[in-house]
């Protein structure tokens, strides 16, 4: 019996790869179909982020197929994209694109969910030469490899919170002081991505010659931060700058409004993602910086979503549990617009004219200005500063964009 | 990293607030680390999904906070009785299979019900991190020293939690039973000791303490579903820094262990305050090795 069954397990075995090998290599296009590849978060720790991706992806593939897909050739094409659940786990992401690109014969890719997982993923579909156009991963390290066919439309995380430095002389030089006496406090968690956004802050410190009074790093599963939050009050810095994903940003407000610390100006990431405001309320968040890739009130458009403002009426009505529209969705389908715009330029599809298509864009949407730099970086959109206003991100900062005075100083938060 | 320490000099208050704050955190590491020293003592299993325990107990309050809209507060005890409920549940299921087996077994089980406790977490609240509010303020002290309220309600919830488990243990049917088991499983079965229930029930109420905690935790910190493992560490460090059997023990090094992160986090960075927990296992395990050696020689 029992080696029967080893038998009939070897055979099983040997009829599923046999299937395997001979699935299909040239799933490129399909009939009228182009077929896009994203391995991306839909479970494990990344995966709010990732679903809000690949609704991203989805919408705008939706959209692009609606308006008359993709033309090539004379031809109508719609567009599809194939995704495969990478578990938040880097292992997993690097296997499903030998996958997509191997098995499935997926010629262009889409980008997972955060800037570890694309880092993980772009040496596969570089070996493979497969372009990848990214929207999520925005860790400066992703652009000094030297890679030819990672792009990202996103802007690269030193810029997150440089732009708070030049905030902070601003009001210095108001208020009748060198931007050289401003302090400034840092606690950024010990990753890559925020490790990047902490050498963009200190390179504009520098320049200003800004006093580092407080460098902490944070670990990665943080839960307390009590003890950077006690040193900022004995030191009493102009600037608090604060970087560690949600987490982060749910421990800083938590910990800033418990122990009512008083920094005239504070700047976080992922304000949003953590829903700060939600958690909180209004008023203990009031004044808090926050740095975003795209802002709905922003005044970029173009011909698939209108302007930024639609895009974001057209999400909320495509998927009626978003009460806000996460810039982490408004850039997917940035990505797929640039798909769209290079097949019709490169006007074929073999993957290395497409890829020169890629690089050679320089286009506006409703996400902002897309054009590449040589490393594949979006160097066209740059990132702005919002302030929390009344319960409302408002958005203060560069002040061509800027909708709203920025406040200052921030109240100490009571409770 | 020297002006770091620098500044407990500059600012004394600043001396004060770690101290207070170290305390007030050690109450509730205390209440996890007992449970665990409860397990291990009586069970001889050592229990690696403490820390799940505890993140469930905090996502309960949060569950009871967002869904239905009640003050975490009042989720100390329902956390208790259901976390309790689960422990005997899990209790069932596996560890009844694994005690009495080696060592391995029972750290293999455990492992994998915290692998599995985490993923359930996640899969129903999301990997984002949640907090629940309990609506207390903060008091200002010496001009610059925060105490928040909720984390006195904190000390004092643990505080009266381990009082009760303690007198429970010496004075009930069923905390006599647990410690003639501990003492001597075998000897307790032929007095007539259900040893069976008797190991449900405790494997139950360190589940219901860790509930416990995790409601204080989720009031005071922030959670998310795979944060459970820096709460094992502590639980572990704490009941090892104590020595097994040592109640004073495990009060003392836990609120120990509360300072000690504070001053460590202060003085090399937040990233290191739990680096420092481990650290301190290592040292503790060494140190022990040496006067286990000496005694050894001594024997000899």
């Amino acid at each position: 019996m029992k080696y029967i069954n080893k038998f009939a397990g070897m055979a099983l075995g040997m009829a599923a790869l046999s299937v395997a090998a001979a699935a299909p290599a040239s799933a490129k296009v399909e009939g009228d179909t182009i077929v896009l590849g994203s391995a991306i978060s839909l479970t494990g720790k990344y995966s709010t982020n990732g679903v809000h991706a690949q609704n991203g992806y989805e919408l705008a593939v939706k959209r692009i197929n609606e308006m008359g897909g993709v033309k090539v050739g004379g031809k109508s094409y719609k567009l599809k994209v194939v995704y495969y659940d990478d578990e938040s786990t880097p292992a997993r992401g690097a296997q499903l694109a030998e996958r997509l690109i191997k098995q499935d014969g997926v010629k262009y890719m889409l980008g997972p969910y955060s800037s570890g997982m694309t880092k993980a993923i772009a040496p596969v579909s570089e070996k493979y030469r497969i372009p990848m156009v990214e929207a999520e991963g925005a860790s400066r390290s992703l652009f000094t490899q030297g890679y030819k066919y990672l792009f990202a439309v996103l802007s690269t995380s030193e810029q997150y919170l440089a732009s708070s430095i030049g905030l902070a002389a601003e009001i210095a030089e108001k208020n009748g002081k060198k931007p050289s006496e401003v302090k400034v406090a840092l606690a950024f968690e010990n990753d890559p991505f925020s490790q990047d956004v902490r050498a963009g802050v200190l390179d504009d410190a520098k320049k200003y010659n800004m006093k580092i009074v407080i460098d902490d790093k944070l670990p990665r599963d943080l839960s307390d931060m009590s003890t950077t939050l006690t040193k900022v009050r004995a030191v009493k810095p102009d600037l608090l700058v604060v970087s560690g994903h949600s987490k982060g940003a749910a421990t800083a407000a938590r910990q800033l409004k418990d122990m009512q610390i008083d920094v005239p100006m504070v700047a976080i990431t992922h304000c949003e993602a953590a829903d700060i405001i939600g958690k909180y309320g209004a008023e203990s968040t009031e004044g808090i910086l926050c740095p975003t890739q795209w802002a709905e009130t922003l005044s970029y458009e173009d011909n698939y979503f209108g302007t930024a403002a639609e895009f974001d009426a057209l999400f909320k009505k495509t998927y009626p549990t978003y009460n806000t529209v996460p810039y982490q969705a408004a850039q997917a389908s940035a990505a797929v617009l640039v798909w769209k715009d290079a097949f019709e330029r490169a006007n074929t599809f073999d993957p290395d004219k497409v890829r020169d298509a890629i690089a050679a864009t320089d286009m506006q949407t409703f996400y902002g200005g897309i054009k590449f730099a040589a490393e594949g970086n979006n160097i066209a959109k740059p990132m702005v500063l919002r302030q929390i206003q009344d319960g409302g991100y408002n958005v203060v900062a560069p002040s061509k964009w800027a909708s709203s005075e920025v406040r200052w100083p921030r109240k100490p938060p009571m409770n | 990293m020297l002006s770091n320490f620098q500044l407990l000099v500059d600012f004394p208050a600043t001396n004060v607030q770690l101290l207070l704050d170290g305390l007030m955190i050690g109450g509730i590491f205390a209440l996890a680390a007992y449970g665990l020293a409860l397990v291990w003592g009586v069970m001889n299993v050592k229990n690696l999904a403490q820390g799940e325990f505890v993140i469930m107990g905090g996502y309960i309050a949060f569950f009871m906070y967002r869904d239905l809209g009640i003050n975490p507060l009042w989720a100390l005890p329902v956390a208790g009785i259901v976390m309790f409920g689960i422990g005997w549940l899990l209790y069932g299921l596996v560890i009844r299979w694994v005690i009495g087996r080696d060592l391995f077994t029972s750290l293999l089980a455990t492992f994998g019900m915290a692998i599995v406790i985490s993923q359930l977490l996640n899969l129903v609240f999301g990997p984002d991190v949640q907090t629940a509010n309990s609506g207390l303020g903060t008091r200002l002290f010496l001009g610059s020293v925060t105490i928040q309220e909720i984390r006195v309600v904190s000390l004092v919830v643990a505080g009266g939690l381990a009082l009760m488990v303690i007198l429970f243990m010496k004075n009930s049917r069923m905390g006599q039973a647990i410690r003639a088991t501990a003492q001597d499983p075998r000897a307790a079965k032929i007095m007539g000791i259900d040893t069976d229930r008797v190991y449900a029930f405790t494997y139950s109420l360190n589940a219901a303490i860790c509930g416990v905690a995790g409601v204080l935790i989720s009031m005071i910190w922030v959670i998310q579903p795979f944060y459970g493992i820096a709460h094992s560490i502590r639980s572990f460090v704490i009941v090892v820094a104590a020595g097994l059997g040592n109640l004073p023990g495990v009060i003392v090094s836990a609120l120990g262990l509360g300072v000690l992160e504070q001053y460590g986090g202060f003085g090399f960075g937040t990233e290191f305050q739990q680096a420092i927990v481990v650290g301190l296992l290592v040292l503790v395990l060494v140190i022990r090795q040496i006067m286990q050696a000496r005694h050894r020689q001594v024997v000899q």
